[in-house]
């Protein structure tokens, strides 16, 4: 919920900024969250901040699986499989 | 076979899905190889959340993949493939972290409690001022730093602390959403928490960890 329904302020715009991404804002304050950005450097930097940080986590799973234990799984496998 | 039984998913990842599930029934070995290539990394992501140590997790992964092979004739497609395997290691791990004493029951984890705002108040107008609730002074543009000051080794590093410092009901989303790529309704199937507090604890769990970023990079 918003303090006032004609604007949002950065503070309110920094605990929106998920329901916006997931698409759950109901239609009004995301007009109003997208308003701000659009006057607001410091929101904007902010909105990219958040999105840089969702790219940032998302590159910790490019781990490779060790071969030993590709072998075992596949060895598993094979077991399984008569 | 298989066909009936995934007949009411009809996307084309699930006629995909139905089509690597029958490879896999039929002991296609290249089928399970890429199955097993493309769940690594996040799975072992996942895992930590529950043990404590890299080792610790490999093993909870191998053991998760043995309950997929015993599981897998029976698998009906309710969910996707990709859900009842995390499922399969979430339970793995989270037995195996009880063990340990690591893992605490989720639902005793809600989000409800004490407020945490995502940025520091201090860095807003107080009420009462012109412009209350504005920014004192802006963060930082990121867009214009270059690629590796957000993909670097160091960078990675803080970005692992941050969500290992998360409780663990904040760490267990970031990790499904961020790291292992599942949807909002795989987590909340997974997890057995509500859509809203899902988002309240992605909410967190993001912002925490871009502030220990915000901290890094303007070292």
């Amino acid at each position: 919920m918003t303090e006032s329904d004609d604007h949002i302020t950065c503070r309110e715009v920094v605990e929106l900024v998920t329901d916006y991404f997931e698409g759950k804002l109901p239609a009004d304050e995301a007009e109003l969250f997208e308003q701000h950005l659009n006057f607001c450097e410091g929101c904007a930097w902010y909105v990219e901040q958040m999105r840089a940080t969702v790219t940032a986590v998302g590159r910790i799973s490019e781990e490779d699986i060790p071969p030993k234990a590709r072998e075992r799984l596949l060895t598993a496998f094979r077991d399984w499989k008569r | 076979m298989g066909q009936v039984q995934e007949e009411h998913r009809t996307s084309p990842a699930a006629a995909e899905e139905a089509e690597l599930l029958a490879r896999l029934r039929e002991g296609d070995e290249r089928a399970f190889e890429s199955l097993v290539e493309s769940h690594h990394g996040r799975m072992i992501a996942v895992a930590l959340n529950y043990v404590k140590t890299r080792d610790i997790a490999e093993e909870v992964v191998q053991e998760a993949w043995l309950g997929v092979l015993r599981g897998l004739d029976r698998f009906e497609g309710r969910s996707s493939l990709k859900t009842w395997i995390l499922r399969i290691l979430v339970n793995t791990a989270a037995t195996r972290g009880g063990r340990e004493g690591r893992s605490l029951p989720f639902s005793s984890l809600a989000p409800a409690g004490e407020e945490s705002p995502a940025v520091e108040p201090e860095r807003f107008r107080p009420p009462g001022e012109a412009f209350a609730g504005h920014w004192n002074s802006y963060p930082g543009d990121w867009t214009t730093l270059p690629e590796e000051a957000l993909s670097g080794r160091e960078t990675l590093a803080v970005v692992k602390r941050a969500i290992a410092e998360l409780p663990e009901s904040q760490r267990s989303v970031i990790t499904m959403r961020d790291i292992a790529g599942c949807s909002a309704d795989e987590v909340c199937e997974t997890l057995e928490v509500s859509p809203g507090n899902q988002r309240v604890l992605l909410h967190r769990a993001r912002s925490h960890v871009r502030a220990a970023l915000e901290r890094h990079l303007d070292d």
